[in-house]
């Protein structure tokens, strides 16, 4: 049916720019249609900014104390696998500091042979490398566990965003300062004023680890990190430690606030799972989604999945409520832990339709429902949540969670 | 060592007289200045004996040799953290008792004044509610290391002025909300020694990640 229906529309798209371009020869016109003029546009400027007509914001809930709180990425209106730098989730726990990159620094020490502190210019000259991938808090979708659901991708699924980082390595770091036999973790710290704290395995710092100073082509922003954070592929954003300025290598965890209070699970049974650091696979249609309205006809859907455990290998659609499911087209390139667009053309036919997708990752694991999630894992949970998401569309195009 | 063998095999291919002048490259792929002085030959012999017995040397050296030595006053300003086994619990004490005032003019007005939370999270009761419908994670229900929370206190509180109290006051308030939270007297000295010594009623309930736990991977 795609196919057919791409090839109808290339070609009618043909027939109507050939008439039109036969009626505009036809006529007389002046070459300009507005006998005013047309004024000039804007000069050149030095940093650019976006159309006075592109209101999209990151969203941000009523909170008595907006520096431990979060914002949330406009999912619903992107386009593409990248994030822009400006619209990028936010969570922060003590406010954004002011940094000045002059005054930086990153002391690497514990189990190291060499403890060593870094300025910003050293760590610039050392071999640096680029790569995209997404960036998701586990408490994103955490609605989704309660009976309160939120409205919009965003509102539901808007902590969760992607862009190229570029920096250097944690591995090439960590074996020019040379890791001591015994090592097993390391604790990463922020230079924010709470001075927010995370232990992350040593295996996953060598493995795939980086210490950015780059985001989307240029530095980073105050709130994602400036001038240095960690960015650890896959794993949950709260590692991913931002304004980053000192690491030690350990034996073992510290046992911080932020991996024992929070972001640890709790189960059924009153026990918690602790660093439950990797992020499953998740899929969401982003368009149509909640807050949208379609009309009857033509409708691409379209929509974002990304794993913590490599690439996305397979995206399917269902508009029927899960009844038949059709292959979803992965937009190139498919990147390992980064976001993967999705396409699946459509024709709506003005009748009611549920809408939703499942993921399948390199290693087999296929997206699950919510309703397997919490048999296994109840609902008090918090973190975690990558349940199938459905949007309802109701007869007259309204889109709404289900 | 595999560089400083890389090294030698480049100088001693350039010792030839037919090596053509282009740069090399080092087994760390680094491009590197060839060495074309007329006298190369003799230098390139010369190294090569050197390098012999630098070659353990070079494989503990840095290979950027970028940054610089911290002095262990610098690492101990900068490192605070404490580890559940002690590790990094500064000198000094404190008391519940000591630090009730404390607590009500820093704490009590985001934490309530029992500790029940009020606006920020609550500290005290909810021991037991784990596996009811209404779980409520406090540090005395659900923190599982009381060194956590000395470390949290002095690290990050009070939320709108972190880094203001004295260690004597973040010892006091450790004290006092371990005090609110039924787990020690109200005149337990609590320092480096005694703190990690509290047995935490929650401290057998974290489990490791058993993920993937749904999702029918395939073998």
């Amino acid at each position: 049916m795609s196919q057919d229906l791409r090839t109808g529309r290339r070609q009618w798209m043909g027939v109507a720019a050939a008439l039109g371009a036969a009626l505009a020869a036809c006529r007389k016109a002046p070459p300009t249609g507005d006998a005013s003029g047309r004024l000039l546009g804007a000069p050149v400027r030095d940093y650019g900014a976006r159309s006075p007509f592109e209101t999209d914001t990151r969203a941000i809930a009523d909170t008595r104390f907006p520096e431990t709180w979060s914002s949330r990425t406009p999912l619903q209106d992107s386009v593409g696998m990248l994030t822009p730098s400006s619209l990028h989730f936010e969570r922060h726990h003590a406010g954004v500091p002011t940094i000045d990159p002059a005054q930086h620094r990153l002391l690497v020490h514990g189990m190291v042979d060499r403890p060593t502190i870094f300025t910003m210019e050293e760590l610039k000259r050392l071999p640096s490398t680029s790569r995209i991938c997404f960036l998701e808090c586990s408490g994103n979708s955490s609605s989704e566990w309660g009976n309160k659901p939120g409205r919009t991708a965003q509102q539901i699924h808007g902590l969760a965003s992607c862009s190229e980082w570029t920096g250097v390595p944690l591995s090439l770091v960590l074996n020019e300062l040379g890791v001591q036999q015994g090592a097993q973790w390391l604790l990463a710290e922020g230079a924010d004023p709470c001075r927010m704290q995370r232990s992350l395995p040593l295996a996953k710092a060598l493995d795939d680890t980086l210490v950015v100073w780059g985001q989307n082509g240029e530095a980073l922003r105050p709130e994602q990190g400036y001038p240095l954070r960690l960015i650890v592929p896959g794993f949950e954003g709260n590692v991913n430690v931002k304004w980053l300025r000192r690491i030690e290598v350990t034996d073992g965890p510290y046992m911080t606030r932020d991996e024992t209070s929070h972001y640890t699970d709790l189960m059924p049974d009153g026990t918690a799972r602790q660093f439950t650091l990797m992020m499953d696979a998740k899929s969401l249609i982003t368009y149509p989604s909640g807050g949208h309205r379609i009309k009857p006809g033509f409708c691409e859907i379209t929509g974002l999945a990304w794993t913590g455990r490599g690439r996305i290998t397979r995206v399917e659609v269902s508009v029927d409520g899960g009844a038949r499911w059709s292959d979803a087209a992965l937009q190139a390139p498919v990147l390992s832990k980064a976001f993967t667009r999705f396409r699946l053309p459509w024709r709506w036919d003005g009748g009611e339709a549920e809408l939703q997708s499942r993921c399948t990752d390199e290693t087999g694991y296929v997206q699950p429902t919510k309703e397997a999630l919490v048999a296994v894992r109840g609902v008090q949970s918090n973190y975690h949540n990558n349940g199938i998401m459905v949007w309802k569309v109701d007869g007259d195009g309204g889109v709404t969670h289900a | 060592m595999a560089m400083a063998v890389s090294l030698m095999r480049s100088l001693l291919a350039s010792i030839g007289e037919k090596q053509p002048l282009t740069h090399v490259r080092g087994s760390d792929g680094l491009a590197q200045q060839p060495n074309r002085s007329p006298e190369r030959k003799r230098v390139g012999l010369f190294l090569c004996l050197h390098l012999l017995t630098a070659a353990a040397l070079l494989a503990q050296s840095p290979k950027y040799g970028v940054g610089r030595a911290p002095t262990a006053e610098e690492i101990r300003q900068w490192s605070i953290s404490v580890r559940p086994d002690g590790k990094g619990l500064p000198a000094g004490s404190g008391t519940a008792a000591a630090g009730k005032e404390t607590y009500a003019n820093r704490c009590a007005r985001c934490h309530g004044a029992h500790g029940e939370g009020r606006d920020s999270v609550p500290l005290a009761g909810g021991v037991g509610s784990l596996t009811t419908p209404t779980p409520l994670k406090t540090v005395a229900s659900y923190w599982p290391y009381a060194t956590t929370l000395f470390d949290y206190v002095n690290r990050a509180m009070p939320f709108d002025k972190p880094g203001t109290l004295t260690t004597n006051q973040v010892y006091d308030l450790t004290a006092y909300v371990l005090f609110l939270g039924g787990i020690i007297p109200e005149n337990a000295v609590i320092d480096k020694d005694s703190l990690p010594k509290v047995q935490m009623p929650n401290r057998a309930g974290f489990v490791s990640d058993p993920r993937p736990d749904t999702g029918g991977k395939k073998k």
